[in-house]
Formats: structure tokens, C-alpha cells, sequence
């Protein structure tokens, strides 16, 4: 007997597959393709192979914004990493007020990053701004924050007292590299990428707070109860059994992280320049480079999507390192 | 000892935490003119001086500073400028400090421009795709948990890489798509290719399979037919899990920012994000009045928040166990 083909089940996925192939699949598939022609919005245009792509190598623009990026997934994810499992590990060791304090953590997380940014920028703001306010009360000198451009390095070592601009002056003449790529490279963020990366961290703390301790909550007492009879310490039972049992965890919290940082755009948007990206281009990240190039003046989607692809390809590559480190920690 | 430790930490930290939206609210309720004087602290305390003659006192402002006497302007109550330039002398003059809230700042704010129009678009874009994705989520998710057919796994599958895909990948050619399609500039663009959801779908997947088969054999003897089952017995199986679905989607579509600033152009379909993002720009110099939209645009889902916190908690910390 010849079974009747049953549609059901097709029926049921259709709705969610219309949407999910129209709206992404095909996306995903028309970005590869439109990053080997030149489209504008009026239209398609014609093919230029790997134009876009050697386009982009070629332009200053690009590595500037890699290397802030660089720099936000440097500083943001470790930072964030440590002191959320800090965090965790103080919320679980607590009875009372322990769902307050979860709560505190984890308003900033459900709030929007537009009205954040907003008030973080007046925060930072050099005239009317809580941070100078509070600099200026334990008697330091009042600093740029958001419009200061010069490398977190160059401000600290000269602070005491060392001429760094001379040194990677002299430097740059040495190894017969320009002044400006010399100093970006190691003058690290500008102060302005530093505030960035603040507020980034304290956007996120909270949920990876969260998700730790749920891991925390998982691992079984009875390891914490045998070190406690074999007289191990807190610190050294936090070394011997949380790292180890958390680790899973750890992983994805730092992919979690790493994607979303390399993602970062609101924060740049609202609360840099005039112009975004400013001051000298030292906040410029990926994600607002590919929206200026696609959405703003010159208009060259194209070349917005070949500079997508390439990102995607940074966040895939290390998602897999990141699976591949992980097979290896888990035997 | 330990744990007074953790407390003080704890607090130091959640103070920083919180820090920023109590400022927040406190500049939100200061005047303009005290802000830019550099009273940036957190009480929203008003220093003016006044001037007595004939046993009426006047708000004043000091001009200029003449030996013992004082070149002052003097106001009415409703700080009018009624007089310029009067000389008085300078022990007249007294300084004063009081507490006032300017709750007017939130007024203000809200009808310089139209936020009222904003919280509609956004409450009607949020609802409807909370809705879609909820009715597209459970069908799916039902037919991938529940039913056999050909092709199955590699559909899953290929949603759930999907998944992993950044938005700047698909932003771009969804323009491209959304201006063919001429909803460019329309409620479409913002609801439409965001009514499924494939982390919805894998939620409510992953907690189909838990129902035990048993029920659903039961269910067929009982003559039920698969959408019956749905509706009458999955569901209802499943409210905690549609409930986190819910808040997923909601929050997720009341933040969403990049995609209605690029899918959107007239101030009419402006939703909450962008309308707040280009009021930033159009007032950049009004702290307050900045402090004070910000306030009331993130009040909703702080209520949200306060409301339901164990469950909005339990939701985020029950993402990060599926890896």
C-alpha cells in the first residue's frame, strides 16, 4: 500500500520558512553577490569581481576602524569576563538582598542603548558632566573624555612625565613607519574608544553576571562540602573546581561577548562626534564604517557589503577557534 | 566577615551600576540654567540671590560688582526683567539655596517633539511582532518537535545557522529587498521580516520535546486532530516558555535601533529609538530636557522589568544554558 504523501507538517513551517528565506536566507545569499558588483541604490550595476575587496585593503578608513574594534573586543570582553564571574561569585555567597542586587546588575540590560548612550555622553560631557564633576572634587584636572583623541598609553605615560609623541616620533623614523600608524598602534584607544568601552562593559555586565550565576547555581555542593573536609581554602576551591566546572560557561560568555562587541554601533552613533566616529576617527568601528559607506554620502552598498563579509568572516573564524579551544578543555 | 566583604563589594559595584540613571533623574528634574552654571551634582538644589525694597523681595541677577555697591537686573515672579542696571548695595543682596523639581522638563520634552506619536508606532510594531512571532514560533517549532517529514533536520539545521549570522550581513541586501518591494518608509518594513524568529523557534522546540508522547497518543485516541493538540494540549503545556519568548521578542523590538533608522525616513514612523536618537541631536544642548525623554522612553520596560523580574532574569539566564 502506497502511503498518501502528508503535507502537514510543511504547512506548519511554512509561515516561519517564508519569512526566515525571504528576509534572511536570501539576504545572506544576495550580500555575497552584491559585494562582487557595484550596486547604488538606483540599482545594480556591473560586475567588478574582487574590486571591493582590494578597495578596502587599500583604505586607511578600514584599518582604522579594525583597529578600534580591536581594540573594543580587547578591552571590553576579558574585562567583562572577570569581573561578571567576580560578580557571580559574590551573589552566590549571599542569602540576603541577593535579588536586589541581581536586579541593579541587570537594569542596564533590559534598557535601550539609545537612552544609555545619551546620558552616558552628557555624563562625559567636559563642561556639565558627572565625571569631571567627581575629578574635579578629588582635586585631579578635569579630562576630554569623549572629544580626547590621544592614545589611554600616551596620556598615562606622560602624565608621568615621559615624552611619548618624541619617542614614537624617533621610533617611527627607525623602522620607517608613519608617525600616525606608529602612535595607533601603540598609543592604544583614544580616551574617547576608552569611555566606549565603559560604558559597553557596563551595558552587558549585568546579563553575563546572570548567566554565570546560573552556571554557579549548577555545580553540585558536594565538590565545594569534599574541599571543605580536605581544608582547601575559598580561593584555592574557586581555582580547583569553579574555573574547572564553569568553563563551559566561560565559553559562551566569551563568544557571546566577542560577537556582540564586534557588533557594537548604537553607542558610536549617539554618543561620538560630531562626526560620528570623532574625535580623528579614533571611535570609528566597523559596524558605523560599513553604515556610513552604505547609507551615507557615497551611497556604495557594495562596497557596505563586502566590508559585512569581512566581519563575518573575523566573527566565524573565531567562534571556531573558540568550539576548537573548547573540545580541547572539555576531554 | 567573609560576607560582609561580598556585601561591601557588592555595593560599591551596584552603586556604579545604578549611578548614571539616578543622575539621570535628578538632571532630568533641574532647570536648564543650573545645569549650565556647573551644578552638576545630584541635588536638584537652585542657588539665586534676591533683593528686598519695600519689604518685597525680588529675584535677581548681579551684573557687576562696584566697590561695596552692585549692579544688578530684577525680576518679577515670572522672571520677567523688570528692571536693569540698579545700583544697590551689596550687603542688600542675599544669597539663597532651595530644593525645586522642574517636573515641567518631562512636559516639555514630550511635546517638542511628537513622542507621543513614537510610543504608539512602537507599541504597534513591538504587539504585532510579538504576536507573529509567537503564531509562526509554535507552528514550527511544533512541526520540528513533534512530526516526521522528509527534509526535517536539514531545514532545522539550516535555520539554526541562520541564527549565527550577524545583522550588518543581511542589513544591506535587506534594503536592497525592502526597496524593491516599495516598503521602504512603511510599518512593513519594521514588522513584516521580523515576525519569525529562529531562536523563538528553537525555545519552543527544545520544550515541545519535553512533553511525554504518551500525551499526545492519548490525545489521538481522544480524536484529536494535530492543530486541536496544539492549541489544546501543547500549549498550554508551554506558557512559562512562550511567556520568556514574549519577553525576548518585546524587548528586543522596543530596543531595536539600527534597523528602524535605516528602514524608516519620515518623522511619522518614527519609533521610540530613533525619535529619542534624533532628539538627542536636536537638543544636544538641553541636559534635562535629554535626561528627561530618556527617562520616560526606558520607564515602560523598567516597569516591565519590575514587574516580572524573576521571570525576565530566569529567561536570560536560561539562554545560556542551551550551549
Amino acid at each position: 500500500m502506497k502511503k498518501k504523501f502528508d503535507f502537514g507538517p510543511y504547512l506548519y513551517i511554512l509561515p516561519a520558512a517564508i519569512i526566515v528565506i525571504v528576509f534572511r536566507l536570501v539576504p545572506i545569499i544576495l550580500s555575497f553577490i552584491v559585494s562582487f558588483y557595484d550596486w547604488t541604490i538606483t540599482g545594480p550595476g556591473k560586475f567588478i569581481g574582487l574590486e571591493n575587496y582590494i578597495m578596502m585593503f587599500h583604505d586607511g578608513e578600514f584599518w582604522q576602524s579594525m583597529l578600534n574594534t580591536f581594540y573594543l573586543v580587547i578591552f571590553v570582553v576579558p574585562i567583562s569576563l572577570v569581573l561578571s564571574l567576580v560578580f557571580a561569585n559574590f551573589l552566590n555567597g549571599i542569602e540576603k538582598l541577593k535579588s536586589l542586587f541581581r536586579s541593579i546588575y541587570f537594569i542596564p540590560t533590559v534598557t535601550s542603548m539609545v537612552a544609555i548612550s545619551i546620558v552616558w555622553k552628557i555624563i562625559f560631557n567636559q563642561q556639565t558632566g558627572l565625571a569631571n564633576f567627581f575629578l574635579t572634587k578629588i582635586g585631579f584636572d578635569p579630562m576630554g573624555w569623549l572629544a580626547e583623541s590621544r592614545g589611554i598609553n600616551d596620556i598615562f605615560l606622560s602624565s608621568l612625565g615621559m615624552n611619548f609623541s618624541g619617542f614614537i616620533q624617533n621610533f617611527s623614523g627607525g623602522i620607517g613607519m608613519s608617525y600616525n600608524t606608529l602612535y595607533l598602534l601603540l598609543g592604544g584607544p583614544s580616551l574617547a574608544l576608552f569611555c566606549i568601552i565603559i560604558v559597553t562593559i557596563w551595558k552587558g555586565l549585568g546579563y553575563n553576571t546572570i548567566i554565570y550565576l546560573a552556571g554557579l547555581q549548577n555545580i553540585p555542593k558536594v565538590y565545594y562540602e569534599a574541599a571543605d573536609i580536605d581544608g582547601a581554602g575559598k580561593i584555592r576551591q574557586f581555582f580547583k573546581i569553579t574555573w574547572h566546572m564553569i568553563s563551559p560557561t566561560t565559553f559562551y560568555v566569551l563568544m557571546m561577548t566577542t560577537i556582540v562587541t564586534f557588533q557594537v554601533f548604537s553607542q558610536i552613533y549617539l554618543m561620538t562626534g560630531p562626526p560620528v566616529g570623532g574625535p580623528l576617527g579614533t571611535t570609528k568601528v566597523i559596524v558605523y564604517f560599513l553604515f556610513d559607506k552604505g547609507f551615507g554620502e557615497s551611497n556604495n552598498l557594495s562596497y557596505a557589503s563586502a566590508i559585512a563579509l569581512v566581519l563575518f568572516g573575523i566573527i566565524l573564524t573565531l567562534t571556531l577557534f573558540q568550539k576548537r579551544l573548547e573540545k580541547k578543555v572539555h576531554y | 566577615m567573609k560576607k560582609s566583604i561580598s556585601y561591601i563589594i557588592l555595593s560599591v559595584c551596584g552603586l556604579f551600576m545604578v549611578i548614571p540613571f539616578i543622575w539621570m533623574l535628578t538632571t532630568s528634574v533641574k532647570s536648564q540654567l543650573e545645569v549650565n552654571k556647573g551644578n552638576v551634582g545630584f541635588l536638584p538644589i537652585e542657588h539665586y540671590s534676591t533683593y528686598e525694597e519695600n519689604g518685597k523681595v525680588f529675584r535677581i541677577t548681579s551684573v557687576k560688582v562696584d566697590g561695596d555697591s552692585t549692579y544688578i537686573h530684577i525680576f518679577d515672579e515670572n522672571m520677567n526683567r523688570i528692571r536693569s542696571y540698579e545700583k544697590v548695595l551689596s550687603s542688600d543682596i542675599e544669597e539663597k539655596t532651595e530644593v525645586k523639581l522642574h517636573f515641567e522638563n518631562y512636559k516639555e520634552a514630550f511635546i517638542k517633539v511628537p513622542f507621543q506619536r513614537y510610543f504608539i508606532n512602537t507599541l504597534f510594531v513591538s504587539f504585532s511582532v510579538v504576536f507573529g512571532v509567537l503564531i509562526t514560533g509554535s507552528l514550527a517549532a511544533y512541526a520540528f518537535a513533534t512530526m516526521r517529514f522528509k527534509g526535517r533536520d536539514f531545514i532545522f539545521y539550516l535555520f539554526i545557522s541562520m541564527m549565527m549570522v550577524p545583522q550588518p550581513v543581511y542589513l544591506i541586501p535587506s534594503y536592497v529587498l525592502l526597496n524593491h518591494l516599495g516598503w521602504i518608509d512603511t510599518y512593513n518594513a519594521l514588522i513584516i521580516p521580523w515576525i519569525a524568529n529562529i531562536f523563538t523557534i528553537f525555545l519552543l522546540r527544545q520544550q515541545f520535546k519535553t512533553i511525554p508522547a504518551e500525551l499526545f497518543d492519548a490525545a489521538r485516541i481522544d480524536g484529536c486532530g494535530r492543530f486541536r493538540t496544539l492549541w489544546t494540549l501543547v500549549l498550554p503545556l508551554s506558557k512559562s516558555v512562550i511567556v520568556t519568548a514574549a519577553i525576548f521578542g518585546f524587548i528586543g523590538s522596543w530596543n531595536s535601533f539600527m534597523w528602524p533608522l535605516i528602514m524608516t525616513d519620515s518623522p511619522g514612523l518614527r519609533v521610540l529609538q530613533v525619535g529619542l536618537s534624533y532628539f538627542s541631536q536636536e537638543a544636544s544642548a538641553q541636559t534635562s530636557l535629554l535626561m528627561a525623554a530618556s527617562t520616560f522612553s526606558i520607564l515602560p520596560l523598567i516597569i516591565l522589568f519590575l514587574f516580572a523580574q524573576k521571570q525576565i532574569i530566569a529567561s536570560f539566564a536560561s539562554s545560556g544554558l542551551k550551549g
